[in-house]
């Protein structure tokens, strides 16, 4: 008896782990030995060393984009993360329809990211410097999408305008864990309004916040969607996310090789910006 | 607390005016879906007004350009394929691992090895992947479903074996007693215990793969296989200036999504929400 319990464990274990190492770690493997390469994804290649890893620090365009996605993704998280908590506490007092306004605010969440950002492209492109013609603001004239300095700030509503619905249920959820009587034992200590809720509220919810820093971040970093339906990383390159680069110039671009080493790089990056995170949140935590 | 009865004036007046924001892109689509080209002036009214005849031929021709049924049928059979996969697969690597982790090495190590998987960013894997499935011949909608299988392993495992925890061992042992094997076991007694959690991997495996647009684009690149997104990025130079016909089919790819919303919006509400907070 005890065997079969052994034995059974064991082939359903070691199928789907060999299923898991073929079509992820192999690729992980595959890839970090291709940075390495000066493969451009046909044809021969020779080994380089480090000189794609050397190169990745001096290339500007690569440069360039990392700047870009980690200004979009801090940038994106606060703004998200402070306007989901703003909905969260309305969505979660009292008011007529609640579970009718929970259910709108999810909405933009279950969307394809990329129609949304068709969508928005077209907002962007022909609604809004219409909108502002008539309001007569000038600097809003043209679209935004189209200006290397402002292109940023479009991708970054859209992101929010998805990002908001996940991250104000998430708060919701949160806001139901803290018991009504720690807010009637606070009111008698005379803690209302913002008061109580940076020291009564905020406090009970931080693992929520953590959770939604973490999402936000991890997502963000990533993004590709957006950018393949609103500018294609234009213009001038002013949009080009990490992601984005490794899926141009790598599949089409004939770097291969040389992006490879990108994406070792951004891998690395992403497991000490998540690890990074958690141990702050940890430590948060344990404090209170 | 007489006080906190009353409704909340400031949260209605608030919440109101940010279902706008969420109403309005949906209300641009719906109406420039609908119209003529004729009827888009350049004036912004031109372009809100509502249609004057409200006619399904946008999306009849939206339909015929970008072959939306076959993209249809591809997007449903893999999201169906790899959530049926997910839930049977990823509940057995689940509870295989969770009930061993704690007392084998071995499990403990595969559980962590998996898990970790998380932190890969597709961006790594895109490239060899893409070599990778066109020297096994799955460069098909196939190897799209066995790539998502393998993509949502990590966050699937870590949540039922997080559920399993609440499972007492005591049950499978009482099966055992009775002469039940380990296997008729799990699919007798721990399955369908664990039918809270197959909802949430459900809806969190759904929601992904149906609006996933990079594994299909490496992946099917060059074949003629469309998923309802890839569709959307495939066709776009096609619909060239005409707006109309582009968001007709815009509309069209949201419309199974939102219906599957409507329907289970509770399901989908606590799944998301219980897959981000364990």
């Amino acid at each position: 008896m005890k065997n079969d319990r052994k034995r059974t464990f064991l082939l359903i274990t070691i199928p789907i782990l060999a299923l898991f190492i073929c079509f992820n770690t192999i690729p992980l493997i595959r890839g970090v030995i291709y940075s390495f390469t000066n493969f451009k994804g046909f044809g021969n290649y020779d080994w380089v060393g480090f000189r794609n890893y050397i190169d990745l620090f001096s290339d500007a365009r690569v440069g360039k984009s990392y700047l870009f996605t980690f200004k979009l993704a801090i940038v994106t998280t606060i703004v998200v993360n402070v306007i989901a908590l703003l909905l969260a506490l309305a969505l979660n007092s009292k008011i007529r329809a609640k579970s009718f306004f929970r259910g709108a605010y999810f909405l933009p969440n279950i969307l394809g990211s990329l129609v949304v950002g068709y969508i928005f492209n077209y907002f962007f492109t022909y609604i809004l410097p219409a909108v502002a013609d008539m309001m007569g603001i000038r600097a809003l004239g043209t679209s935004i999408l189209s200006n290397p300095s402002s292109a940023w700030i479009g991708i970054m509503v859209v992101c929010a305008w998805q990002a908001i619905a996940m991250n104000t249920i998430i708060y919701i959820s949160g806001l139901q864990t803290v018991p009504e009587d720690v807010y009637e034992a606070g009111g008698l200590d005379g803690a209302t309004g913002w008061k109580q809720f940076r020291y009564l509220t905020f406090p009970l919810i931080i693992p929520f916040f953590s959770i939604n820093m973490v999402l936000c971040v991890k997502n963000f970093l990533m993004v590709f969607d957006q950018i393949m339906a609103m500018t294609k990383g234009g213009p001038a390159q002013s949009t080009e996310s990490i992601s984005y680069l490794i899926y141009n110039n790598g599949m089409s671009g004939g770097q291969f090789g040389f992006q490879s080493a990108n994406a070792v790089v951004f891998f690395i990056v992403i497991v000490v910006v998540s690890v990074a995170q958690m141990r702050f949140s940890g430590k948060k935590e344990e404090q209170l | 607390m007489i006080e906190n009865k009353k409704i909340n004036k400031t949260a209605m007046i608030l919440l109101i005016l940010g279902l706008i924001t969420i109403a309005f892109p949906l209300y641009l689509t719906i109406v420039i879906a609908f119209k003529q080209p004729s009827e888009m002036t350049n004036s912004i009214g031109g372009i809100l007004s509502l249609p004057k005849v409200w006619s399904l031929d946008n999306f009849k021709e939206a339909m015929r350009v970008t072959d939306f049924w076959h993209s249809l049928r591809n997007s449903l059979l893999i999201t169906l394929v790899t959530v049926g996969l997910s839930i049977a697969l990823h509940s057995l690597m689940g509870y295989a691992l969770g009930r061993n982790k704690a007392h084998s090495k071995f499990y403990s190590f595969v559980y962590l090895f998996i898990v970790s998987g998380m932190f890969v960013p597709f961006a790594i894997l895109m490239m060899p992947l893409a070599k990778q499935t066109a020297e096994l011949g799955l460069a098909n909608w196939f190897g799209v479903i066995v790539l998502y299988v393998v993509f949502y392993m990590p966050m699937n495992i870590l949540l039922y074996s997080g559920y399993l925890v609440n499972i007492p061992i005591a049950l499978e042992e009482a099966a055992r007693v009775d002469g039940a094997s380990t296997w008729t076991t799990y699919w007798k007694i721990i399955f369908p215990i664990m039918s809270p959690m197959h909802a949430t991997v459900a809806v969190l495996t759904a929601l992904a793969v149906w609006n996933d647009v990079m594994t299909p684009l490496v992946i099917l690149a060059g074949s003629d296989e469309n998923t309802l997104p890839l569709a959307q990025l495939n066709f776009q130079t096609q619909f060239g200036t005409n707006y109309n016909l582009a968001f007709a089919s815009y509309l069209l790819s949201l419309i199974p999504i939102l219906i599957f919303y409507i329907i289970c919006q509770k399901q989908i509400l606590n799944g998301v929400v219980n897959g981000a907070v364990k």
